[in-house]
């Protein structure tokens, strides 16, 4: 048994312990906003948040995360209250397929806390996510509209 | 080719309607008529489908239905938006929903093709779908007026509202829709100007935004039903090669396995509770493979079968003027090249898969797919049940760029399916699974050879390309006398979907055929995305050798609306004036039925560090319905065209794919995106494609600038096997 908190609430979960944390989300949590691209750490479809900073839980080990908090696209919007990002990517009518974009947002979450006026450069270095459909222009433009917020 | 429509669909047999719907997958042409189907009450009661295509509920909730499919192009707002345009209704009110292709196909095709592929989404649909929106408008006032009275003329409709215009009197569409359900729809009805549109041909928002942006859009791969459990697949990694044998027993006890099988002769699946467990059971399986005659090929031996085409004597031609062989040969000047482009993957950021549900009476599908009666057929033939007892539900795609037209996922998932009646299995292909197995963008070499006057005309041109054939790979009914038509894309001799552009007194583009043992498929931008390469990469030196700019030497060969484009990048991005230390480097092609051009900027370091800062794109797509999307489709289709530039390339070993996953098969990210300037230029005369047409040209225009930079002509992609330190 792992004990999880994520989005706030408690989990006691009986798998291996070596179970990537995507898929305890995904398939024992049964929270699939968080995406599956790669699963090795390289596209950042499934970023999430431990205790704060964003991770790509394709490559994190459920056993790993006992007792942290872990935050999802799911619990990124308050009630009915969308996040800035969130709101700031309608805006920009930012997401084509939108496959990529929970893992997406969630970076720049990160980013935002991290550095709240990022530069270009700061977002190159930061957002190593991949979109195929590539929406770079709309979500370069997202998070400076965030960042004013 | 062309395909009638049927009237006893009921009768149609699985076999015939399997043929028919693949041989649409490429985008051929497909002739039917839509008629204004009667109404008939939807499910749910309350609300009235007027007819197929609009259904209007009492809150004035007015839903168009969509039978393309919507993989992040947009193609399902832009379709809303024609319907919504002809029915005059309040667009904040308007959403939309996907009929099933067994529901079509139950009611004579009445939402026709399908298909998603080859930029026809729009293009190829708009007229029966605007037919569809304004004969329910029609209906909707006629309802009204029946209502109080008076004659139709004297009412008009706007924004849902329809008033009654001597007297003011107004109704909502919710408050009529059941009663205009009723009616017989018009005989005849007519469509807007484009010139008069106030929905169509502005850039809306997407209609689909928002799930995407909270985690609640649920793709294919996030479906959860009851009961259902997990499949994972490994199938030979040599295509054409079968397994041997299996160890079953090996992994039966590991976590979370409920059964191994098998599927088809190639391959064999896991089932478990989740994707972790059957993931990690398949791949401790034991598996013996016979992988077959390709387990002799590599990524050399392709290389030289090709090569040996590039002089075949046999090939078939594509686009023919005068002579010239002799042309060339009697040149003051003579230019040859030889190109190559490399097979690749789609890499949809959502891995294949599908979920299916099979009993003995019925199987049901839900599904990621760019053909929703293609995934039918591949339904009802591997659960060997009538078309008429299966179905398939269309999910919102995680990225499809022509993967997703083929059924192979689909065929799988039921296959497994079968094998455990009554529980939903959710097929899910590791990243790995869909790496190695794909319709890959077929590989191909070119050797280009022109012939200049002593002026600096061309006055002769041999294009012999060499290269897979998609159609011998994925529908060999469609070959023509044994040659692909669509290898020729771009280059064609006229016609509205893919002229060659340039008026070369004599011509001769012709194609042999060199197959491989790897499956060729539709890839975004086809065959344009390497034709485009070698065309335009051979103006730009054959400008070069008769000491003319590049621009002008085009100019001088392009037919009217391909140099439009073409100078309308010029314009905007200054050719020839690039700011310092910038290189400029152009291209235009015509694909899918709308001309393109673009103009890239790039600076290379000393150290060969290449920086593509701008993209000045032009599309003139005839006439235009989202002009924002647009924009977003040219940039994005940049992103992919650009990865395959930088970084993409599947090579071959012991018959077997040698990517994996993304660390071997990179994708452009955030840093390295240029400014993309999107231009749209309708000269409103014609529907052409926007999905795909733009992505051909980013290439071969960054190629001409980076020869502008260093001196270098580079003839091969990717750019990553590449030193490009200036000359």
């Amino acid at each position: 048994m792992t004990t999880l908190s994520v989005n706030g609430k408690t989990y006691k979960v009986d798998v291996d312990p070596q179970t990537p944390l995507l898929w305890v989300l995904r398939d024992t949590l049964g929270l699939t906003g968080t995406k599956y691209g790669c699963g090795i750490g390289q596209c950042g479809s499934c970023t999430v948040h431990v205790d704060g900073e964003a991770m790509r839980s394709c490559v994190v080990q459920v056993g790993a995360v006992a007792g942290r908090h872990v935050t999802t696209i799911e619990a990124l919007a308050k009630g009915h209250v969308l996040h800035r990002v969130q709101q700031a990517w309608i805006d920009h009518d930012v997401p084509q397929c939108g496959y990529c974009q929970s893992g997406m947002i969630m970076a720049v979450v990160a980013l935002l806390k991290e550095k709240p006026q990022p530069t270009d450069a700061d977002i190159d270095d930061a957002i190593t996510n991949i979109c195929r459909c590539g929406t770079f222009q709309q979500v370069r433009a997202a998070i400076h509209a965030a960042a004013k917020a | 080719m062309t395909v009638k429509a049927r009237t006893a669909a009921s009768a149609l047999s699985r076999r015939a309607f399997l043929v028919e719907t693949t041989a649409v997958v490429g985008g051929l042409s497909l002739g039917f008529n839509i008629p204004f189907l009667g109404a008939a009450q939807a499910a749910d009661g309350a609300a009235a489908e007027i007819n197929a295509w609009v259904v209007i509920r009492p809150d004035d909730t007015v839903v168009i239905r969509i039978a393309r499919s919507e993989m992040g192009q947009g193609t399902l707002t832009g379709l809303a938006q024609l319907v919504a345009e002809e029915l005059q209704c309040d667009w904040s009110k308007v959403t939309t929903e996907f009929p099933t292709p067994g529901q079509s196909l139950a009611r004579q095709r009445a939402w026709g093709n399908f298909s998603t592929g080859g930029s026809r989404g729009i293009r190829e649909s708009h007229k029966y779908v605007r037919e569809g929106g304004a004969a329910a408008r029609e209906m909707l006032i006629q309802a009204a007026a029946t209502a109080w009275k008076v004659p139709a003329a004297e009412c008009a409709a706007a924004n849902s509202v329809i008033t009654h215009q001597p007297s003011g009197r107004k109704t909502s569409y919710g408050k009529v829709a059941a009663k205009a359900a009723k009616l017989a729809p018009p005989a005849t009805v007519t469509l807007k100007d484009p010139k008069d549109w106030t929905i169509a041909g502005k850039g809306l928002k997407r209609l689909d935004t928002a799930p995407k942006v909270t985690g609640e859009q649920v793709y294919g791969i996030d479906l959860k039903l009851p009961g259902m459990l997990v499949a994972v697949i490994r199938d030979c990694p040599v295509n054409g090669g079968v397994v041997k044998s299996f160890d079953a027993a090996k992994v039966a006890g590991m976590p979370g396995v409920k059964r191994v099988v098998a599927v088809d002769q190639s391959g064999v699946a896991v089932v478990a509770d989740t994707f972790w467990n059957a993931k990690t059971a398949v791949e401790a399986l034991p598996v013996e493979w016979d992988p077959g005659e390709g387990a002799t090929v590599s990524s050399a031996s392709i290389a030289a079968l090709l090569k040996e085409g590039l002089d075949a004597d046999k090939a078939y031609v594509g686009n023919k003027a005068g002579d010239a062989a002799a042309a060339i040969a009697g040149a003051a000047k003579k230019v040859e090249a030889v190109f190559s482009y490399p097979f690749l993957n789609h890499a949809t950021m959502e891995p294949m898969n599908a979920t299916a549900l099979y009993t003995p009476e019925r199987c049901e599908v839900w599904a990621p797919t760019q053909n929703g009666e293609a995934a039918l057929a591949a339904t009802a033939d591997a659960a060997e049940l009538p078309v008429a007892r299966c179905d398939v539900h269309k999910m919102i795609l995680g990225g499809g760029f022509g993967r997703r037209g083929r059924t192979d996922y689909v065929r799988q998932a039921v296959l497994i399916a079968k094998q455990m009646p009554g529980t939903p299995i959710k097929l899910i292909w590791t990243r790995e699974e869909d790496m190695t197995h794909c319709g890959f963008h077929p590989i191909s070499q070119c050797k280009l050879t022109g012939g200049l006057d002593a002026a600096g005309n061309l006055v002769g041109l041999h294009m012999r390309l060499s290269g897979q054939s998609i159609l011998a790979s994925l529908m060999p009914q469609n070959l023509q006398n044994g040659m692909d038509p669509v290898t020729f894309q771009g280059l064609n001799p006229g016609g509205a979907e893919s002229a060659f552009g340039y008026d070369v007194p004599n011509l001769l583009i012709d194609h042999a055929m060199r197959n491989t043992h790897l499956t060729a498929g539709f890839w975004r931008g086809v065959n344009t995305n390497h034709n485009a390469i070698y065309v335009e990469c051979f103006m730009d030196e054959l400008a070069h050798a008769a000491g003319v700019d590049p621009l002008e030497f085009r100019r001088k060969l392009l037919k009217p609306k391909h140099r439009a484009v073409l100078d309308a990048v010029a314009e905007r991005a200054h050719w020839g004036n690039p700011p310092p230390g910038r290189h400029q480097g152009l291209a235009q092609i015509m694909g899918f039925g709308s001309y393109v051009a673009a103009c890239a900027e790039v600076s290379v370091s000393p150290e060969g560090k290449l920086t593509i800062h701008k993209i000045v794109a032009a599309t003139n797509p005839g006439v235009v319905v989202n002009p924002a999307q647009i924009e977003r489709q040219v940039a994005g289709s940049f992103v992919y065209g650009l990865s395959a530039l930088l970084y993409g390339e599947i090579t071959v070993k012991d018959g077997a794919v040698e990517q994996t996953n993304f660390d071997t098969y990179n994708s452009l990210r955030m840093a390295e995106m240029p400014e993309v300037e999107a231009l749209i230029v309708p000269t409103g005369d014609f529907w052409g494609g926007v999905g795909e047409p733009t992505i051909a040209v980013a290439a071969p225009a960054v190629l001409n600038a980076i020869f502008q930079a260093t001196g270098k002509r580079i003839r091969s992609v990717p750019l990553m096997h590449h030193d490009l330190r200036p000359a």
